[in-house]
């Protein structure tokens, strides 16, 4: 079978992607480090007519750890450089587990957290994490610069909300609270490699073991990774007791959506998103408790 | 339209003329007859394709061949580039029955480089976390574990002498 043809072109600016980008239209494609984009290409799942590679723009691929800024990271840093960098695993452990849980040696050496979330699977292994500790994308596009709150960045399966001629520069997290601890955990098949059948990602924020805040992210049972508001809302102003953790957990796994497919049944994944919040909680429990 | 880039495979450079479209493992196999780099999923899975490109593997199947200009590439024909001795990690594989049919086994002998070269001395978890992307049908394992480890050990003659 022939190959699909497409035109290539690197440009070494963000307006010039940009640029390209509204130029070419529906047919013109982003990538970072190709492994979503090569592979549905591939599959003939798209047929773009150009791609426009983002790695030879100099400075997206920045990782920067900041005391007020918080963490940053570029359009084009890997999976591989997020998943191994200092500042990131002592500052936003969780961030780093979830960059390495994802895929395998050779696709997080290829590709991006930024293109993970962009691809916008509902499973991305990076999402739940982001999401709980309040990310931001930052936006570039025709009309100027904007950024948004992640947890309202996806749409549905493959969707963002970027419009045509916008590409994500960087998704950004702002320091942790104190007393906050973060926990993310996920099922596959083939242990961490393939898509996450269920992932779940939880951030919590103790004053002693009283919560201040909560927020649990599943993915991989709803089209996007989706908060479960009304178990969030019964853990905040609580003493989080094992029992309490429990309750919240079945009340996130009720709130969700899975569907059956080739990863997971539905039945199986409503169960394990408790399990998954219940491990998810107690982890960030221990981690804010350890933080004191 | 064709894309004029110059890449380094193996210590060789190219100047080639490459579409857009095409990977580099098609450019390896088809326009360098470097045929030790083999296609099997073609999607980023199985390993298969695993090539270094500035001393971090890759899956070549995925991989843009115009993203390469200016660019290192070590195959697995780079490993031992006298032909003459092998490679500890070669030798290691032969030496412990890693190889059956031998498909995966350019991936592998990469990917245990990739480990190697910044932790000579794996556990086996750290073994198995690295070839998690290299997919094997014929040895269950065992023994390229039993292999990256004993690479590992010829690859650092100094660490031994002091054991």
């Amino acid at each position: 079978m022939p190959a699909a043809q497409f035109d290539f072109i690197a440009p070494t600016s963000v307006d010039e992607a940009v640029a390209a980008l509204v130029k070419g239209g529906r047919d013109t494609r982003v990538m970072a480090g190709g492994t979503d984009l090569i592979v549905k290409i591939r599959h003939r799942m798209l047929f773009p007519k150009c791609i426009v590679n983002l790695k030879r723009i100099a400075g997206l691929d920045a990782i920067t750890v900041d005391k007020t800024n918080g963490l940053t990271i570029g359009a084009t840093a890997l999976l591989a450089d997020v998943a191994a960098h200092k500042g990131i695993r002592r500052h936003y452990p969780t961030v780093a587990e979830a960059a390495g849980a994802t895929a395998n040696v050779q696709i997080r050496n290829m590709g991006t957290v930024v293109g993970n979330l962009c691809n916008a699977s509902p499973s991305a292994d990076n999402a739940p994490t982001l999401m709980a500790m309040a990310a931001t994308v930052d936006i570039a596009g025709p009309t100027g610069r904007r950024s948004m709150p992640l947890d309202q960045f996806f749409q549905g399966p493959g969707i963002t909300a970027l419009e045509t001629g916008e590409i994500v520069t960087a998704v950004r997290v702002p320091p942790p609270a104190a007393g906050s601890g973060t926990a993310y955990h996920s099922l596959s098949q083939r242990g961490k490699l393939d898509c996450s059948a269920v992932g779940v990602g939880t951030m919590v924020v103790l004053n002693d073991d009283h919560c201040t805040d909560a927020r649990i992210i599943v993915g991989a049972c709803a089209p996007v990774p989706m908060r479960t508001p009304a178990a969030e809302k019964m853990l905040i102003g609580k003493g989080i007791t094992d029992t309490l953790i429990r309750q919240a957990a079945q009340k996130a796994s009720e709130e969700t959506s899975p569907i059956t497919d080739v990863r997971a049944s539905a039945p199986y994944r409503w169960k394990m998103v408790s399990v998954l919040t219940i491990r998810a909680l107690t982890d960030a429990r221990k981690m804010a408790l350890r933080k004191q | 339209m064709k894309h004029d880039i110059s890449l380094t495979v193996n210590g060789d450079t190219y100047n080639l003329a490459v579409e857009a479209w095409r990977t580099l493992n098609e450019v390896l196999r088809e326009d360098l007859n470097l045929t030790g780099t083999k296609l099997g999923c073609g999607s980023g899975d199985c390993g298969a394709c695993t090539v270094i490109v500035d001393g971090k593997s890759v899956s070549s199947c995925l991989t843009l061949a115009v993203e390469m200009d200016g660019r290192q590439i070590l195959t697995v024909e780079g490993l031992a580039p006298s032909g003459e001795t092998m490679h500890p990690i070669q030798e290691a594989f032969i030496e412990k029955g890693a190889i059956q049919c031998g498909f995966c086994t350019p991936g592998m002998e990469l990917s245990a480089l990739n480990l190697l070269k910044s932790n000579p001395r794996p556990s086996d978890t750290q073994i198995r976390s690295a070839i998690s992307g290299n997919l094997c049908r014929c040895t269950g394992y065992n023994k390229i574990v039993d292999a990256i480890v004993e690479a590992g050990r010829r690859m650092q003659p100094q660490s031994k002498a002091r054991r």
